[in-house]
């Protein structure tokens, strides 16, 4: 009898210690995350902002600030905007990691230096952004490096103006996102694969399956977990692209806006303090970010659990 | 071991409180020890550190502190504003003691209790800046007549052009005849034409142009909260369009390395519009071949300039020193403005030393009339060229929202201008943007 009372004692102890441990990441996260998140939404009912040494507001506003962002702005322009230049990076970067990763863990190709590979596709990612897109923004500029060595070797006649025209400046600001973000997305997606049981593979290819269809029959219904992963943090990263094109095109934008993000629009409210139309947009961006992961979310995990079922 | 334990902690945590509490607050009447000085670049502390701390004029134990932020973007003004909703708060030694403002802001301050009045509570008075020319007073004046800060330069500014470019298109270098050439508007057409046909640009960019016509506006940008264009910023953005579509500009945007690279030694471009402080801040750097190499002929393409009124006069920024509310070292603020913008033998030194047009008329009568020969401009006396033109300078059309406004209009119009978007697409783009700077302006 005892004994099990001492049994009992120490348990509660150890599960009470738990809860300690876990504590700052809820503290922290409380402090930094929803509190912020609450008032973000209350000043959104606001018009507070500030022009020079004079505050306006904080005055009580309702919906006038929401109504403003849908209507009087161009805020579908810029969502479009950030939707194109995402695609324009996720799709190559995405075909390409699957390419790589396969190959990398491929049994029978066996490719030499793989982890020299991994870990040069993977530096890209450990550049600070900015630095990546100063280094774009000189490289690319008319009378920059490109267009020098173009105009010496006699490939163009006349600079071109990568910075001034809609679609290079698209094309270069996926560059980037593709470049930063394809080792990460190798390495995971390496790492779904190599869980995948060997022994399929092994049975597939003795009754002949293409490398095709062993790809597309038994590699990526396996991966689907991790594909949606990639793809929710993909398209979160993606709305929220904002250091690259800022940079890059100096905070406005050029050409004629249409490379104005979301949040990049975001940041030109704080300039004058203006929480409370900042505020609305950030709820509009929070609500489209929550539909979309949901909608991705949902309409591939039906899939996984079909497929779940089947198995059984 | 518990116990041990919490006992360190504590101890630790005590030790770091009681030095905290031993500090006593120091008593401010003695002048301070440290001058906090804010500003966008280092043209005025290349200034300060020639004319003012090399002359021993700094009193010993106190140091200056400089905090310098760019101008673009706003960052300037909005740390500036930041620190000075916060000075009645602060420290004796973070408070600001004095701050740079431009022309296109200076009205933001003016009207403000941020500044302090130079002659009641600095104690300059009115024979020192009796010699400071009218305009640069006339802005810096409050509704109720106190002046709030005063300046060492005065803007005038021309069209300074490449000899050698001016020989092959025109035929001469002399700026009289230059002048001639380019005395109106239809005559500077003219002349960039010929210049299109010999190969070179009239202009480097877009905005080179626009403190012409900006200057010389009859009605300021904001009345009533509302935006007003006047019809001179219409006619620069005509000009502009022009001016690209017929190839006369080299379509570089302004403070770029390719519109400094125009000057170069290689460059084509015919010429710059500015005042002095453009001459000798920006564009004597950029032409220089080897930046550590010796400021004379040979080196780059300076000594290849010259100067002349152009088909315009007007005048381009300007900066003035403003006290700040708060200040502890109110002694030492009145004796750098009074050196630096006041003594005529300071004034007379920095025009010499830099080609900086000074804000004391007497100085700069002596400069015009003497042997004083800028060598970036190949020798030539431009002091004697401004005298007249500061004279008359006007800037009554001025707003508090003007740098906000100049920022937003040049982006927008640089996409007009490089045909990615129609006139009514880049003024809706202009509205916007400047909507998103200051919300309280209506169209």
């Amino acid at each position: 009898m005892k004994i099990k009372l001492q049994k009992k004692h120490s348990s509660i102890e150890y599960n009470r210690w738990g809860y300690f441990f876990i504590a700052p990441f809820f503290i922290i996260y409380l402090v930094f995350s929803l509190i912020p998140l609450f008032s973000t939404i209350a000043n959104s009912f606001f018009e507070t902002y500030r022009v020079g040494l004079m505050q306006i507001g904080p005055k009580f506003v309702f919906f006038k600030n929401y109504t403003e962002v849908l209507t009087n702005s161009e805020l579908p322009k810029y969502a479009e905007n950030t939707l194109i230049m995402w695609l324009l990076g996720f799709i190559p970067q995405i075909l390409i990691s699957l390419l790589l990763s396969i190959w990398f863990t491929d049994t029978e190709l066996r490719l030499r230096c793989r982890s020299f590979f991994k870990t040069v596709i993977y530096m890209p990612n450990l550049i600070m952004a900015s630095a990546f897109a100063m280094l774009f923004f000189v490289l690319f500029s008319d009378s920059g490096p490109v267009n020098n060595i173009a105009l010496m070797t006699g490939k163009i006649a006349e600079p071109i103006r990568f910075l001034f025209r809609t679609d290079t400046v698209r094309l270069l600001v996926a560059a980037m996102n593709f470049l930063m973000w394809y080792g990460n997305t190798t390495l995971l997606l390496m790492s779904g694969i190599m869980g995948i049981d060997q022994s399929i593979f092994e049975a597939a290819r003795i009754d002949g399956a293409s490398p095709l269809q062993i790809f597309i029959r038994i590699t990526l219904p396996q991966l689907l977990p991790i594909l949606v992963y990639v793809m929710i943090t993909s398209l979160i990263g993606g709305i929220q692209m904002f250091d690259v094109p800022q940079i890059l095109t100096n905070g406005t934008g050029q050409p004629n806006r249409t490379t104005m993000t979301l949040i990049m629009y975001l940041n030109n409210h704080l300039f004058s303090r203006n929480y409370g139309l900042g505020g609305a947009v950030s709820v509009l961006i929070f609500i489209l970010t929550a539909a979309l992961s949901g909608i991705v979310y949902s309409s591939t995990l039906k899939e996984s659990k079909k497929s779940d079922g089947g198995k059984k | 071991m518990k116990k041990t334990f919490l006992f360190i902690c504590t101890a630790i945590v005590a030790a770091a409180v009681l030095p905290g509490c031993s500090k006593k607050a120091a008593p401010s009447k003695a002048e301070g020890k440290v001058l906090n000085i804010y500003c966008w670049n280092e043209e005025f502390q290349s200034r300060f550190k020639t004319y003012f701390e090399d002359k021993g004029l700094v009193p010993s134990g106190v140091t200056v502190k400089w905090i310098i932020n760019p101008n673009q973007n706003n960052v300037y003004q909005n740390k500036l504003d930041e620190t000075l909703l916060k000075q009645k708060d602060a420290a004796d030694d973070d408070k600001i003691d004095l701050f740079l403002v431009e022309a296109d802001y200076a009205l933001k301050y003016v009207d403000t209790p941020y500044t302090l009045d130079v002659k009641k509570d600095i104690g300059l008075t009115d024979t020192d800046l009796a010699q400071q020319y009218k305009y640069t007073k006339d802005i810096m004046t409050d509704s109720k007549g106190v002046l709030k800060g005063v300046s060492w330069q005065a803007c005038p500014g021309g069209f300074i052009y490449r000899r050698s470019i001016a020989k092959a298109v025109l035929g001469t270098d002399d700026p009289a005849k230059v002048q001639d050439a380019l005395g109106s508007w239809d005559q500077f057409d003219a002349v960039a034409a010929q210049a299109k046909a010999k190969g070179y640009f009239m202009l480097s960019g877009f905005d080179d142009a626009f403190r012409v016509f900006s200057d010389n506006v009859t009605s300021p940008f904001v009345v009533d909260s509302k935006i007003n264009i006047d019809p001179s910023i219409k006619r620069w953005i005509s000009q502009t369009k022009l001016y690209t579509e017929k190839g006369y500009n080299n379509k570089a945007n302004l403070w770029s390395t390719e519109s400094f690279k125009g000057a170069a030694k290689g460059g084509k471009v015919f010429g710059y519009f500015g005042p002095a402080w453009f001459i000798d801040f920006c564009l004597a750097p950029a032409t220089l071949e080897k930046a550590d190499g010796p400021k004379q002929i040979g080196n780059g393409s300076y000594g290849d300039w010259a100067f002349c009124k152009g088909p315009q006069g007007f005048s381009w920024g300007g900066t003035w020193i403003c006290a700040a509310a708060g200040t502890d070292n109110v002694k030492l603020v009145h004796d750098i403005m009074y050196t630096l913008t006041c003594d005529k033998n300071t004034m007379a030194a920095i025009a010499q030393g830099s080609g900086d047009f000074t804000n004391n008329e007497e100085a700069m009568k002596e400069v015009a009339a003497g042997s004083y020969q800028n060598p970036f401009l190949g020798g030539q006396n431009h002091i004697s060229l401004f005298l007249e033109s500061a004279k008359s300078i006007n800037k009554s059309n001025m707003s508090p929202y003007d740098q906000g406004i100049t920022e937003k209009l040049q982006a927008a119009f640089a996409d007009y201008f490089n045909g990615s978007t129609d006139e009514a697409t880049a003024w809706n783009n202009f509205y916007t943007s400047v909507h998103e700077l200051y919300p309280n302006l209506t169209k």
